[in-house]
């Protein structure tokens, strides 16, 4: 059946008006203004704090931010933690989207059971983190019951541990985010796919990788700038876990707030964590375009 | 290349209630061609996603050149397949594509280019080797799924509904062209299909399916000419054979269609005095305007020019029947013509089971 073009909008034909403002322009305004306000102001806001003190600009605070004791220790930190927990976090997620995929018993249940700590608020996680690493908590008395000694885990002279526990902690609390994002994008994928490449004798690491892999790209992408600058955030969990023993970013970030009573440098610090942040996405969406222009199909 | 020797499969979708395929058996010759055909439900998608290895049976067993691959995963059983929705991975380009299934298998570069090249030529993909899937048009996706597939030394071709979704007009020249190849190749293929002019034209023998079983199984023009039962001459043949119900005279020597005889064919003989069911196909009724011995008398309800033929819906004593009549043939709704019927083109069923009736 033949689609007749639309008739030519009435406006068009109608003498020009002076000056209207375009339809587009109007439909998002409220967006603009909504970002300016909620966003962009308190982003200048920052800026201002941590480059302006009495007498105009200054580098003084961003000076005192970098020769803190704890500032580069908490740069490490982050920087350990991400590059450790990203790979593992995304190992996870694809294993369990994978096994979820094969329709085992009650899979409905276990993606469920999987999705509950994304509704947890993470200073929740890190209590309850907190319940089972102390010195008295669930696991020492689990290893006692084998006879085992347990350790100090969250002594503040054991810096090994201490990352254990945060990365264990943050892995439990934040896979799931990742999980979510991977199945719904396995699911947008035909099973075809991966049934021709298992005909043509694809292993099913082969189909992995050739297959699986490069279809669900676009969800990886997306999850992968998600996590990365939710990580680089990662506060609330370490705070409960360690609280100043494991210093990472935004932890500084909060000492100098509110313990310390100094907002320009606090400024300082969220602006570090911003531009991170922003680098890290153009990176990603950078190194993981599509170089084959079209989608699926 | 190898043979295929289907026994006694049963399959139950879990959840489901009747069987997918119900105790088939099927012999395949080394590099025949088998056409599974049949309505939509009927298991021949199953069927062929057992051999396959992408479904797996509750009972029976499937050998394919001797060795039992019943329950192999897909990748140990030397197949190649083509995809209804052509599956051809959107994320790499044709060349690639078409060399997928040799690059799994770690082929020699220079293999794979040589091979794929020759697919590419038979197939007339040359030009598109570098593009993506989504800069080509249905029908060359098509060809990218059949050049993937025949690149591969498979013991077994696999086809599942390959010209489904292409247009009618594609459909029909990339038919003979698929017949072509594939004759040439001389590999054992299995292909899925609902389209009975597809099953006649391309297969050396058919297998019909209904409710997960085997209706019929021969060479094409045997199904077509001789259905097995009631179902399978209803299902092959546009139109569709025709059924009535008659019944034997006493002696054997004539067919009672209501008020009117038919000459009955021999074979009826031992059926004297029996209700039958009498199919007869469009193009097996003669269509006159004057009476000749032996002719029914029938009304004419629809009178459908198709070019080459013209289409009649009569009546024939509360029967509704579709014959053929050459083009030059002339006659209008109402209007009474009359029929003459081959005894040896008829077939007889029973009343009660459907099946064909054979001589005793």
């Amino acid at each position: 059946m033949a689609v007749e073009a639309p008739p030519t909008p009435a406006g068009t034909l109608a003498p020009p008006r002076r000056r209207k403002i375009p339809p587009a322009v109007l439909l998002i305004a409220p967006s603009v203004v909504f970002m300016a306000l909620l966003l962009g102001w308190p982003v200048i806001q920052g800026i201002l704090q941590a480059f302006r003190d009495e007498n105009g600009f200054t580098l003084d605070f961003v000076t005192r931010m970098v020769q803190d004791p704890y500032f580069w220790p908490a740069v490490r930190n982050t920087l350990l933690l991400i590059v450790v927990m990203i790979p593992l976090q995304f190992a996870f997620a694809i294993g369990m989207a994978l096994m979820l995929r094969t329709n085992p018993r009650l899979h409905k249940v276990h993606f469920f059971v999987w999705a509950i700590p994304l509704a947890l608020s993470d200073l929740a996680a890190g209590l309850v983190w907190l319940a089972i690493f102390n010195d008295r908590g669930y696991l020492n008395s689990a290893l006692s019951l084998f006879g085992i000694e347990g350790g100090s885990w969250l002594a503040y002279d054991n810096q090994a541990s201490m990352f254990m526990c945060v990365l264990i902690a943050e892995l439990w609390r934040a896979t799931s985010l990742v999980l979510i994002i991977v199945v719904a994008g396995l699911q947008g994928i035909p099973k075809d796919y991966d049934e021709a490449a298992q005909v043509f004798g694809a292993t099913f690491w082969q189909r992995l990788r050739h297959v699986t892999l490069p279809l669900l790209k676009p969800s990886l992408q997306v999850a992968l700038i998600l996590r990365t600058i939710l990580a680089f955030q990662t506060f609330a969990v370490a705070q409960a876990l360690t609280g100043q023993n494991f210093p990472l970013v935004v932890g500084e970030t909060y000492r100098w707030y509110t313990g310390l009573q100094n907002p320009n440098v606090a400024a300082a610090l969220a602006l570090v964590i911003l531009v991170v942040s922003m680098l890290t996405s153009i990176f990603y969406l950078r190194a993981l375009r599509d170089k084959n222009q079209g989608g699926l199909r | 290349m190898a043979d295929i020797q289907i026994s006694n499969l049963v399959k139950t979708y879990p959840g489901g209630s009747e069987r997918a395929t119900d105790d088939v058996s099927l012999q395949i010759q080394d590099g025949e061609f088998t056409v599974l055909l049949g309505p939509s439900g009927c298991g021949k998608t199953t069927l062929l996603r057992m051999i396959a290895g992408l479904e797996l049976p509750d009972s029976g067993s499937i050998a394919i050149g001797g060795r039992d691959v019943t329950y192999l995963p897909p990748n140990k059983r030397n197949l190649s397949m083509v995809f209804q929705s052509y599956a051809v991975f959107p994320h790499r380009k044709v060349r690639y594509n078409i060399g997928f299934g040799l690059r799994m298998a770690k082929v020699p570069a220079e293999e794979i280019e040589r091979k794929v090249q020759w697919a590419a030529d038979l197939l007339q993909l040359g030009p598109y080797l570098d593009r993506l899937p989504a800069n080509l048009s249905g029908g060359q996706r098509q060809r990218v799924a059949v050049a993937r597939a025949i690149v591969m030394d498979a013991d077994v071709l696999l086809m599942d509904e390959p010209l489904s979704n292409l247009d009618a007009l594609l459909r029909l020249t990339f038919r003979s062209e698929l017949k072509k190849i594939v004759q040439d190749l001389g590999t054992t293929t299995v292909y899925v299909t609902h389209d009975q002019s597809e099953a006649l034209s391309l297969g050396d023998q058919v297998a019909v399916m209904r409710k997960g079983r085997i209706a019929q199984l021969g060479d094409p023009l045997d199904v077509y000419d001789a259905p097995a039962d009631r179902f399978v001459g209803g299902f092959i043949g546009s139109p569709p054979m025709n059924f009535m119900d008659a019944a034997v005279s006493h002696d054997g020597g004539t067919l009672v269609l209501g008020e009117q005889q038919l000459m009955a064919p021999s074979i009826l003989r031992s059926f004297a005095g029996r209700d039958v069911l009498l199919g007869v196909r469009a193009e097996n009724v003669t269509v006159r305007n004057e009476r000749s011995s032996g002719d029914v008398a029938a009304t004419v309800l629809v009178v459908e020019p198709m070019g080459s033929t013209i289409l009649l819906t009569v009546e024939v004593d509360g029967h509704t029947l579709k014959v053929q009549a050459p083009p030059t043939f002339r006659t209008a709704p109402h209007k009474t013509i009359w029929l003459g019927f081959a005894p040896n083109t008829m077939r007889v069923y029973d009343r009660e089971t459907s099946m064909a009736l054979e001589a005793k």
